[in-house]
């Protein structure tokens, strides 16, 4: 594949989007197992909702 | 599963955490058809293989104002229904139109030099989507400096729906003002302008970035209502605590 004299601005172009959209994705994944973990750390502390509480 | 009954955010997270492999595999299939045709469609007789931008660049604008069409309707489930899922929906999208609308932006300068001659011009097109990227910017720092999620989701909706206005601005930009920008040549009276062979990979990656948006709202989303779960837990712990001593 022959990207011609601008190959530079193509693959630029092309490099910014896969680093922008790797790290919305990895703070995604991030941000998931952080909120993951705090409520596992609340429920082993015996912590639940109100919604789940009985009677 | 009646459509209503996702508006319960215990549901929508049984939806998500149903679907998400499934959009994750259909985006990761999609970008590989789309990437595959991009790199083997021919150049442009004007601009050669500096088109290849194009399939970035024009998917990132409409994605960009897409999320904020998208929370500008969300704006209207929090400020007239008081919906909290609305809510998280609005402040799901910010990030990821903010991330859209920073790749149209860089790309189109990127395509501008070889193409125009130079990064940047002050037209209207390339101008009112720096105010969406300022919009952007704007909604996020209310979503993530508010102490209370109810107070700065009520004043990022209010910028939600004043920033709506710009969405015509945008899209009409290159028919009211004179610019270096070109005019609308895909969605216009009278058919597209693109050669097919250009025009089916354009497609494609339109529709690769457009799953790829739902699928990051959808997750999104999902982190959002587990944080305000979390949150709610802790303000429920430090009550008990409180009523105990």
């Amino acid at each position: 594949m022959n990207l011609g004299p601008h190959a530079e601005f193509i693959v630029a172009a092309y490099v910014v989007t896969v680093c922008v959209v790797a790290a919305l994705i990895a703070w995604v994944i991030l941000d998931y197992s952080a909120q993951q973990r705090m409520l596992g750390d609340l429920e082993d502390r015996g912590v639940t909702r109100r919604s789940q509480r009985k009677g | 599963m009646p459509v209503i009954d996702l508006a319960n955010p215990t549901r929508f997270l049984t939806l998500v955490n149903r679907v998400l492999p499934w959009l994750v595999a259909a985006t990761f299939i999609l970008f590989a058809v789309g990437l595959f045709y991009a790199m083997n469609a021919p150049d442009d007789y004007q601009q050669g293989a500096t088109v290849k931008i194009m399939y970035l660049h024009v998917p990132a604008a409409w994605l960009g104002m897409f999320g904020w069409g998208l929370m500008s309707i969300a704006a209207l489930g929090t400020l007239v229904w008081r919906h909290p899922l609305a809510d998280v929906a609005g402040k799901a999208a910010a990030p990821i139109g903010a991330a859209f609308t920073f790749i149209c932006l860089v790309t189109g300068s990127l395509w501008g030099r070889p193409t125009w001659g130079t990064y940047w011009v002050w037209d209207a097109r390339l101008t009112s989507m720096l105010v969406l990227f300022l919009l952007y910017l704007g909604v996020l720092a209310l979503y993530w400096t508010a102490e209370e999620p109810g107070r700065g989701a009520r004043a990022a909706a209010i910028l939600s729906l004043v920033g709506a206005v710009n969405l015509p601005i945008i899209k009409f930009s290159v028919d009211w003002w004179n610019t270096l920008h070109q005019p609308a040549s895909v969605f216009r009276m009278g058919g597209s302008t693109i050669a097919p062979a250009l025009l089916t990979p354009l497609l494609i990656m339109a529709l690769a970035f457009t799953l790829l948006f739902v699928t990051l709202h959808f997750a999104i989303i999902r982190n959002e209502i587990l944080r305000r779960r979390v949150r709610s837990m802790r303000l429920m712990q430090a009550s008990e605590l409180a009523e105990a001593t």
